[in-house]
């Protein structure tokens, strides 16, 4: 890990009960009591049917690769350490998309179409935790 | 650059402003905006004005940090996990690579046939001709997108010039007409699309087509928005010019260079010719005007009676169509 700071995410009032349960190991998505839908990224309301009539639920963290980029010029110092990495976008098993990367293997190891489950990780200072994935 | 700013410095007091940020498609979508504004009496002449030094005013990894940390990802979602512009990009290109076979020799395709456009503009920033070897040769920066498959860093700026029809028809060149134009969106973030394949250009090249009662078949000439060379290849797809997962094969043997099926991007795009961040999609019109007026050059493509001008911002989020004659429909 770097000792160089990486963009860190930060919590607002929407989206702190999704970093709350990353502390916790627990990914947590908002999901729609009207039209039963989860969806990412958190928001005030649901984007399928625009309902704010929302609540939190712990997802099975299970998912596929959608896509994946493995990136070899970092994007800041921050990340310079850690090239070659996989940027992702997950589709978890409850529906929704959502970008992160994939840590337990080689760059060049995944692939399109792979089972992924989640882990976290410090996002590199303080107390903030990172969804990642692991392949299997 | 804020329409107040600009107006100032030219002297100008208007009846009418606006500040037009669609990213890149915001060239596009001024014009059409502008030209709105002249129908609705709002104002009779608009001035449309984007540029930027994006080369100049600050060194090349900073652009990149910078449009890395304040760009297209989502700044708590997508940031953190340390994505170049271009990766939300590579996204794509993977995801139709693995839906559609298409191959990264497809991709240089689309770079060199657009390397080779500049090399007849005079004015494009990049004008040394590539082959398919250098691209793929090129420092890979986020797989499957080298070095070669992404947009330069430019300074520039572009304008044009917008009024009525009849007020047009005597004046020193000849005027061009918008057909038609339209808009489409079908995500804010890449992370959270439900479809990276297929994008809003579906929706707004429908629009703009139904518009102006012409399908693809009637386009002569597409400047087609090219800050990465998958993005031509969705949006060759979505707006109706090949069928869905088949546009890396539409992009080979010349197919989209001049004496092609479909000239595409003939001034050298973002690619090659230049990109000054808004200024950037703005050329692919003022490129569309010259082809209909017929005064491109070396590389006017003979017979241009109807292009198309493509402008996608975000990352293939926004988009804005035109369609362009030198005839009133
Ligand atoms: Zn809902």
């Amino acid at each position: 890990m770097t000792s160089l700071p990486k963009p860190l995410p930060a919590p607002d009032p929407a989206t702190s009960e999704y970093w709350e349960g990353a502390k916790q190991g627990e990914l947590r998505l908002p999901k729609c009591r009207d039209c039963g839908k989860f969806h990412f990224y958190p928001r005030t309301l649901c984007p399928h049917c625009g309902s704010v009539n929302l609540e939190w639920k712990n997802c099975s963290g299970r998912g596929v690769v959608y896509s994946y980029t493995v990136v070899h010029r970092a994007p800041s110092p921050a990340f310079e350490a850690d090239v070659p990495y996989v940027v992702a976008v997950i589709a978890l098993e409850e529906g929704p998309h959502l970008m992160s990367s994939i840590i337990n293997v080689p760059a060049d190891r995944v692939r399109v179409g792979e089972n992924v489950r989640v882990t976290f990780r410090s996002a590199g200072s303080g107390d903030e935790m990172l969804p990642m994935f692991e392949l299997g | 650059m804020p329409a107040g700013v600009v107006a100032g410095f030219f002297g100008i007091r208007p009846n009418y402003l606006s500040t037009v940020d669609l990213a890149g498609a915001s060239g596009c979508s001024m014009i059409d905006q502008a030209i709105a504004a002249v129908e609705s009496g709002r104002c009779e002449v608009a001035l449309c004005v984007a540029g930027q030094n994006l080369l100049s005013n600050r060194s090349r990894s900073q652009a990149v940090q910078s449009m890395a940390e304040r760009g297209s990802g989502h700044p708590q979602f997508e940031v953190p996990y340390g994505p170049l512009v271009p990766s939300l990009y590579a996204l794509i290109a993977q995801r139709h690579m693995y839906e559609y076979g298409t191959k990264p020799e497809q991709l240089a395709e689309v770079a060199v046939t657009i390397r080779t456009h500049a090399g007849l503009n005079p004015n494009a920033h990049k004008k040394d001709p590539i082959t398919v070897g250098d691209v793929l040769s090129s420092r890979m920066i986020t797989s499957p997108l080298h070095v070669l498959d992404c947009a330069i860093v430019s300074d520039g700026a572009a304008a044009a010039v917008v009024t009525r029809a009849d007020r047009a028809r005597d004046l020193r060149k000849s005027p061009v007409y918008l057909l038609g134009s339209g808009y489409g969106l079908r995500h804010g973030y890449v992370g959270d699309a439900e479809c990276l394949t297929t994008s809003g250009a579906v929706d707004s090249g429908r629009t703009a087509f139904r518009k102006s009662g012409l399908g693809p078949k009637d386009i002569d000439v597409a400047e087609i928005y090219d800050c990465f060379t998958i993005t031509v290849i969705v949006e060759l797809e979505d707006l109706g010019f090949c069928p869905k997962g088949e546009g890396g094969r539409f992009v080979e043997n010349g197919n989209i260079g001049l004496g092609g099926q479909l000239p595409v991007t003939t001034h050298g795009g973002l690619l090659s010719g230049g990109h000054p961040g808004l200024g950037g999609g703005f050329f692919h019109v003022l490129e569309a005007v010259r082809q209909l007026r017929g005064e491109a050059g070396g590389r006017q493509v003979p017979k241009v009676e109807v292009a198309l001008a493509h402008g996608n911002g975000g990352v293939v989020s926004v988009h804005c169509t035109l369609i362009l004659g030198n005839a009133e429909n």
